[in-house]
């Protein structure tokens, strides 16, 4: 079994964003980017699939400028064999994102495609269900438990109302959850190693996929402001606020 | 054109964002069409018809659609689009599962997560956990929006009539197969959904002082929460965290205990209407978001808080 896993070059969840003072976006130079967090998650599942013997190969993939290889070289680092990149500047819209996939899915024809369920930069939560959607493929998104089985993968979702389980047949696509696992950290000697590792660099433009824009960005800008609160001397003051000022209690 | 709700439902009754749903259907036109697909939800589809501001109730039965599985329901609303400008449905897990494959097969690009309807075309939603907001404008000739259910208020649920038509069901889709669903019971609300949400942070030292935070919860009626800390530090399962990561939550209150005020955690509750914090550390960020402040030890806080609670004749619930 061949297991494809898209990664995200995305801010780094713990940095304070700012948003730019002309309304057209978020300042990401000399920010620290990072994987995006459930794309962690989707890599490891994919390579402890691949430990115990169930899947042959892991490829990692990522959509985006020359510096999103950094994520599909530590990716390679934690465990996936070889890596793909697919070059294109600016920023794509989760449709023109799975369009692209399908034509790599088209390429590799992997069993599997892993993900995480939604980037933390947008928060669409869109790529893995459009590209399930033009492949026919079943999908299982917020996965937090998957058993691979012969042709089929039993998968745990989270869901609002508790969990479900549902059985997919390969081929399939997974979007990943953060219960799904604990992503490792990559040892020096690993990343070391990942450097030798292949990675095959594509042009978007070379794909034949429509990506232009659908969407319009009119303004982005920041949250409103919350008012500035009051200290309170002690436990009894902190009730009656909430009691009587509040009236939340 | 008039705009496709598609509404949520347990086969037997609406679910509750349902209604939410509704009125923001309604903000982008009058005209809002519900579709409704189960089995054997006949009940849940006069609910719907019930709704003032749904103006036809489209019914579509088959034993493939019990659970609900998106694979199942994408191609009838594929299908009905066309008669439809805008397909609605809330941003849960329902939503986000189904809406994608939707748009998808319609080649539009989906507008997720919606907080304000601006124009039909134009959207706020909030990206990077809510730091910061985006107008969106769709240019697709249809339109694939899901909303925040808690930035909408639910529609009035009774003093409709509208008409119900049978639509035919289409294929199964033979390659997912609903095995389980193990709703978790709980005498708390639901965290995504709480009025009232208490979180304990790192301060909270082990896992045993939860309980603490379980007391004041219990006797509020809240959810609990947690830090991303308190979760990599073992002393909770992961699906409390509340942040960036974990879950955003909205609730009338936040008792941040013994959080210190990491951003990631701050994009997850900043927009909660009433902030409460309670550290020992008066530096700690969280503060500058708290409504009320307390600079105190936890460990002697909290068994007074509980105190205090006892001490009250009546709680809201």
């Amino acid at each position: 079994m061949k297991i494809l896993v898209a990664v995200k070059r995305v801010i780094d969840y713990n940095v304070q964003i700012r948003v730019k003072e002309d309304g057209t976006g978020v300042v990401t130079d000399n920010v620290k980017m990072s994987t995006n967090p459930p794309d962690d998650n989707a890599i490891e599942e994919a390579v402890k699939i691949k430990e115990a013997g169930k899947a042959t190969e892991v490829v990692a993939v990522t959509v985006g400028e020359e510096k999103a290889q950094e994520t599909v070289r530590k990716a390679l680092a934690v465990g996936a064999d070889r890596g793909i990149h697919v070059k294109v500047d600016g920023i794509l819209e989760p449709l023109a994102v799975s369009k692209i996939l399908q034509k790599i899915v088209d390429k590799e024809k992997p069993d599997l495609v892993f993900m995480g369920k939604q980037a933390i930069d947008d928060d669409c939560n869109q790529t893995g269900q459009m590209l399930s959607a033009l492949l026919n493929w079943p999908q299982a998104t917020f996965a937090s438990k998957i058993d691979v089985k012969d042709n089929k993968l039993e998968v745990t979702r989270e869901i609002d109302e508790g969990l479900e389980t549902i059985e997919i047949n390969v081929p399939a696509i997974v979007t990943c959850d953060l219960r799904l696992n604990e992503p490792r950290y990559a040892s020096l000697p690993n990343i070391m190693k990942a450097k030798k590792k292949p990675i095959e660099e594509i042009a978007a433009s070379d794909l034949d996929v429509d990506v232009s824009p659908r969407l319009e960005q009119i303004k982005v800008e920041e949250p409103p402001k919350r008012k500035a609160g009051i200290k309170v001397a002690n436990v009894a003051e902190l009730v009656q606020k909430l009691k009587n000022e509040a009236k939340v209690i | 054109m008039a705009v496709l709700l598609i509404a949520e439902h347990n086969n037997k009754e609406l679910r509750p964002f349902t209604l939410n749903a509704a009125t923001a259907a309604s903000q982008i036109d009058s005209d809002v069409h519900a579709v409704i697909i189960g089995q054997n939800s006949a009940d849940a589809a006069k609910q719907l018809s019930e709704l003032p501001v749904v103006k036809k109730v489209l019914s579509v039965e088959g034993a493939h659609y019990e659970n609900f599985t998106a694979e199942n329901f994408a191609p009838v609303i594929v299908k009905l689009a066309e008669n439809y400008s805008h397909i609605v449905c809330s941003a849960n897990t329902f939503g986000k599962n189904l809406m994608p494959r939707i748009a998808a097969h319609l080649d539009t690009s989906q507008v997720s997560d919606i907080i304000k309807v601006i124009s039909p075309d134009t959207f706020l939603r909030p990206i990077y956990a809510g730091n910061a907001f985006a107008t969106i404008k769709s240019n697709d000739a249809k339109k694939c929006i899901t909303i925040r259910p808690t930035s909408f208020d639910p529609c009035e649920s009774t003093g409709g009539s509208a008409p119900i038509e049978k639509v035919d069901a289409s294929e199964e889709f033979s390659n997912t197969k609903f095995i389980k669903r193990e709703e978790i019971k709980s005498d708390r609300p639901e965290l995504g959904t709480a009025r009232i949400v208490v979180s304990g942070g790192r301060g909270m030292q082990s896992g045993d002082n939860f309980k603490l935070i379980t007391e004041i919860a219990d006797k509020l009626g809240a959810a609990i929460g947690a830090s991303r800390a308190a979760v990599d530090a073992g002393y909770i399962s992961n699906d409390h965290q509340v942040g960036q990561t974990g879950k955003v939550v909205v609730p009338d209150l936040y008792i941040a205990v013994g959080i210190s005020g990491a951003i990631q955690h701050l994009a997850g509750m900043k927009e909660s209407k009433v902030i409460v914090a309670i550290n020992k550390d008066g530096e700690a960020p969280i503060f500058s978001v708290a409504d009320y402040g307390l600079e105190a030890d936890l460990f002697e806080a909290l068994p007074q808080f509980m105190e205090e609670l006892n001490k009250l004749n009546t709680i809201q619930k």
